[in-house]
């Protein structure tokens, strides 16, 4: 089960009581909020190594390595204004400030770890609220800018890996017992992106007149163990009946990304994405899945930036990036 | 002028035209209503009334369109246009309007019933108290169904202390 449900989320809105909304802030509002709330982060100490990072200062790659990390939005990396977000507890905790709301505290965890999720954000929100007055009405809830989150602000979220119902073409089915059930499907790095490599991110779109526990519970025990069971038997079909067209796949994929010159994160995402899948049903067996998942993050037009200690340009960067996987997959 | 018919002042001045002949006739109120079918005039003149009635329609289309909120500025309108609220008291001052949408939005959910900031606790209304069991007995339900035991003794735990209390 762990090889398809890749993370869990939960992110938490809420808003400092007193204080206006980011839309209607003045730059100076929004300046000293962000400082009285980055003092109060710290001060909490959440854990023995906070970092804080400024994103009006950070430089675009910077930034963009956030996003790539699932720490930051893409809106959060793209927004203008005083704002910033704190890392904590080895980036399982991440706090953005100012981004649609005063705070989005959030907890990625490997794997389906909901409940565990669910605890820590608990533990942090409480943290935070004997130090700062969160924006609260009895009937409404937590008061946030956009009212499809208010009330318990909270967005419960699993990434899975669904490559088998992609080959098959069920995905529709998915997309549609989604639907039904008010649950959102999106692309590996939320709100408005695509589902590169068969990775997709389900998550509730309602966040009032529940419980954060009937939310996260209906999440872990309703949907996602179908999903799962679906993406189950569709591999096992792939195996048993197709299994030529499989291997075919997953070998092309392996064969690409051993021996291609240039490679683009799109497509890179789809071919390790293949392998990942391969590996998972026992078809390759000299490729351990801790190397997949490195080169999945690796890959990603920040981090390999990073890694080759240089900015990177279009062919560059494409050759970079192969160069950089057959260096992995061929052990050369 | 006198009413054709009594003896009161005519108001109603009729004019009819019956196989080419011009008929005049003059009327108080009372003898058109009874005679003519006409109803009784109005205290209220026809341009006084006119107004009060576009008024009376427009003025809350009006109201409707210019509410805002006192505290940060927004109008319904610009909430609207972009979906975002200006401040914590949008939700108070825009509770009318707001309460449709949020029906949509949330699938029937209109009133949060999940965690209170500890600071509020004491607003909590005691009627939540018998929610949280109910919930409390469905999860234990779910987490049994699961084979999730160490969850469903929690939660038997819970339902025991809320019970007892």
């Amino acid at each position: 089960m762990s090889e398809i449900v890749v993370s869990s989320r939960i992110r938490l809105a809420r808003n400092i009581s007193g204080y206006r909304f980011l839309g209607k802030m003045t730059r100076h509002q929004r300046q000293s909020l962000e400082a009285k709330i980055r003092d109060t982060i710290l001060s909490a100490q959440l854990s023995p190594q906070t970092l804080y990072v400024d994103l009006e200062a950070a430089p675009e790659i910077d930034r963009q390595l956030l996003v790539e990390r699932h720490l930051i939005s893409k809106q959060h990396a793209a927004g203008e204004g005083a704002r910033g977000v704190a890392i904590a507890e080895n980036e399982t905790l991440s706090i953005m400030v100012n981004e649609e709301d005063h705070l989005r505290i959030q907890v990625l965890r490997s794997g389906l770890q909901l409940e565990e999720a669910w605890e820590q954000i608990n533990a942090v929100d409480d943290k935070l609220e004997a130090r700062l007055d969160f924006a609260f009405h009895p009937r409404f809830g937590y008061l946030t800018a956009c009212p499809t989150n208010v009330g318990t602000g909270i967005r419960v979220s699993v990434m899975l890996h669904l490559p088998a119902l992609k080959l098959t073409g069920e995905i529709e089915k998915v997309f549609r017992a989604a639907k039904d059930l008010h649950l959102a499907v999106r692309g590996l790095y939320g709100e408005g992106t695509e589902a590169t490599g068969d990775f997709y991110q389900i998550s509730n779109q309602i966040t009032l007149g529940h419980t954060e526990e009937e939310i996260i519970s209906d999440f872990k025990h309703g949907v996602i163990p179908k999903i799962i069971d679906f993406e189950h038997h569709a591999r096992r079909t792939l195996l048993n009946e197709r299994t030529a067209a499989l291997d075919d796949k997953v070998f092309r994929s392996l064969g690409i990304l051993r021996s291609a010159r240039l490679l683009t994160s799109e497509e890179v995402m789809f071919l390790l994405s293949h392998l990942r899948m391969g590996i998972n049903l026992g078809r390759v067996k000299d490729v351990d899945m801790r190397t997949v998942n490195e080169l999945l993050l690796l890959t990603q037009p920040a981090h390999l930036q990073k890694l080759q200690g240089r900015k990177l340009e279009g062919d560059q960067r494409r050759a970079a990036r192969a160069d950089f996987v057959r260096q992995r997959l061929n052990g050369n | 002028m006198k009413c054709d018919n009594c003896k009161n002042q005519a108001s109603v001045h009729l004019t009819e035209i019956r196989n080419g002949k011009k008929i005049e006739k003059h009327l108080c109120e009372q003898c058109a209503a009874q005679l003519e079918g006409l109803p009784i005039k109005s205290h209220t003149p026809i341009n006084e009334l006119l107004t009060n009635f576009v008024l009376a329609h427009s003025g809350q289309l009006a109201r409707e369109q210019s509410a805002t909120c006192e505290v940060c500025g927004i109008s319904w309108a610009e909430f609207r246009q972009n979906g975002l609220f200006g401040c914590e008291h949008d939700y108070t001052a825009f509770e009318k309007d707001l309460t449709p949408l949020l029906h949509r939005a949330h699938a029937g959910g209109t009133h949060h019933v999940g965690k209170v900031p500890v600071r509020r606790g004491s607003a909590m209304p005691p009627a939540k108290k018998q929610v949280d069991v109910a919930r409390l007995q469905r999860e234990l339900q779910r987490a049994v169904e699961a084979e999730d035991y160490e969850r469903a003794a929690k939660l038997r735990d819970q339902i025991r202390q809320a019970t007892a209390g």
